[in-house]
């Protein structure tokens, strides 16, 4: 409760900034209308005016809402143009993508701490595969995909994975490295073998780095998602409805997408810091 | 009586390449403990105390010199299991429990289901702490967790401990009763143990024979046999015959600094 009160504080700035804004890049074209019909404009009518155009540079957040509202809740989930519909489409591809980057990631960390060869070759190209933008590289994936049969969910996925594998390796490196000295040289005064260290201490070490990485992997996991809907032409998922919006001038339909997305990606993030809280402190590693 | 030697060393030696040229930790080390005896280990910081333990774990590698334990290399002795080694740090897994944290090498050391609960329940006995097998260790105090840590060395057959500076991170009164038990413990088991510590009235409260070292290159000053009964109570701390070692100790400390 306590955070409750700033955050809320922050929304109704953010609001009221918005609002102002709204006003401020919307202004020209009211006048432009005002002036083809040949009224003037007192000032509460260029305000109301700024906040209800149909195709405004900056919609007003009632004329989000109210978008999000009529694409949600009134419209039918198989409808074409239900927001949740597109949702789920894409965050199908966000899902699969982040468990196939969670698992490569995972395995990438687990080659490094354990093999040397590895230590030394596979870092500096997971560092390279992410100074290469992902918008140059994903229609490549979609087409070269295509030639070998594969489209639909899994091209979208891959470039997802593409993204949210890095923050994992990163992290699970440092994660499966955290046992100090003492504690390795105690499993080998056991004489334990390496899958023993591995699995009774370095993993479970490694878990407080692992939802660190997970939180990240998964933002960029369903950057990832909408960004492989782009370049295809996809007819469905949040990325295609931004692309639609912004062939047709429809910038309410823009920012409800955009919206949706960011509170997708919000909840998303949420869930695994519930997950984290819960099994960190079941395992006393809350910090 | 050679096959009473438990561990054995001769002109071990150990140099460290540093950035600074070589360290050499330990310089013609040559020494032997019997079964069953107390060996305590104490001098200045850098004088090889703990290079030596590490040495006979098999956690570091001499650059000269032999040393066996059981009558084989250290390597063959850690692979038996012949030893187990208690850290400074009590070093237990915050996510088991004690009972967990102790049964960790007996998972390790493939002992069967019914062997590790009756042995984790017969040293929680052993070093009192009976009762606090499913507590974690945040909920037991330092003194407790290295008891626990304790335990948990003296949970598979070992016959040989290594202690390096146990209970240095514990204040005095908790420290002296960890002697009295490890004492007890000492004499019910039968163990051999290697102890090393910078404290003079925990080397010779402990032990049967004393190891003085002196740093630069490390090296053995002095090795005291304590003439003190195997039955020690506390206030044996305050006889004659105590402070009459304590004082070789001490001097014994400080004819290794003087020849600096």
């Amino acid at each position: 409760m306590r955070t409750l009160l700033p955050v809320l504080t922050v929304v109704a700035a953010i609001i009221v900034l918005w609002y102002g804004a709204a006003v401020w890049l919307n202004t020209p074209w009211a006048y432009d209308k005002a002036q083809r019909a040949g009224v003037e404009l007192s000032t509460s009518e260029l305000i109301a005016d700024t906040w209800s155009q149909k195709k405004p540079k900056l919609p007003a957040p009632h004329q989000v809402t109210r978008e999000i509202w009529k694409t949600t809740v009134e419209k039918k989930i198989t409808s074409k143009r239900s927001l949740i519909y597109h949702s789920w489409v894409t965050l199908s591809a966000t899902l699969l993508g982040f468990a196939l980057g969670t698992v490569l990631g995972i395995a990438l960390a687990v080659g490094i701490v354990f093999n040397r060869t590895m230590d030394m070759s596979v870092m500096p190209w997971v560092i390279t595969s992410q100074t290469i933008p992902i918008l140059a590289i994903a229609p490549m994936i979609i087409v070269v995909l295509n030639a070998v049969g594969i489209s639909g969910l899994l091209p979208k996925a891959i470039i997802s994975m593409y993204l949210s594998f890095f923050p994992v390796v990163v992290g699970m490196v440092k994660g499966l490295r955290a046992p100090d000295h003492m504690q390795l040289d105690q499993m080998r005064t056991w004489n334990a073998s390496g899958a023993q260290t591995f699995w009774r201490l370095r993993l479970p070490s490694s878990m407080p780095y692992l939802f660190t990485s997970l939180k990240i992997a998964m933002a960029a996991a369903i950057v990832g998602a909408i960004v492989g809907e782009l370049p295809t032409g996809a007819v469905a998922g949040l990325g295609a409805r931004l692309l639609a919006g912004s062939y047709y001038g429809q910038t309410i339909q823009i920012w409800s997408a955009l919206l949706v997305a960011a509170a997708l990606a919000a909840s998303l993030v949420a869930i695994i810091g519930l997950i984290q809280r819960i099994v960190l402190n079941r395992m006393g590693m809350a910090q | 009586m050679s096959n009473n030697k438990i561990i054995s060393a001769k002109d071990l030696s150990l140099t460290f390449q540093t950035n600074d040229g070589p360290v050499h930790a330990l310089k013609d080390v040559s020494l032997d403990i019997e079964k069953g005896d107390f060996v305590s280990f104490i001098g200045p910081s850098g004088c090889g105390k703990t290079t030596f333990l590490r040495v006979m774990a098999d956690l570091e590698q001499p650059t000269a010199g032999s040393i066996t334990m059981n009558g084989v290399r250290p390597e063959e002795a850690r692979r038996a299991r012949a030893y187990g080694y208690v850290f400074q740090a009590a070093g237990l897994y915050p996510w088991r429990t004690i009972g967990g944290n102790i049964r960790l090498p007996l998972e390790i050391m493939g002992y069967d289901k019914a062997d590790q609960v009756e042995r984790v329940k017969r040293v929680l006995e052993l070093v009192e702490l009976d009762g606090f097998e499913k507590k974690f260790p945040w909920q037991l105090s330092g003194g407790m967790q290295q008891r626990a840590s304790i335990a948990r060395a003296l949970a598979f057959d070992a016959d040989i401990l290594l202690m390096d500076e146990p209970f240095g991170a514990l204040d005095e009164i908790v420290r002296d009763h960890l002697n009295e038990q490890l004492l007890q413990l000492w004499d019910r088991t039968e163990k051999t143990i290697a102890f090393v510590t910078h404290s003079i009235p925990e080397a010779v409260y402990l032990s049967t024979k004393i190891v003085v070292m002196s740093p630069r290159p490390g090296r053995i000053a002095d090795v005291i046999e304590s003439t003190l009964p195997r039955e020690r109570p506390l206030e044996i701390r305050d006889s004659p015959e105590f402070i009459e070692i304590a004082h070789r100790v001490r001097e014994g400390l400080r004819a290794g600094h003087s020849d600096e």
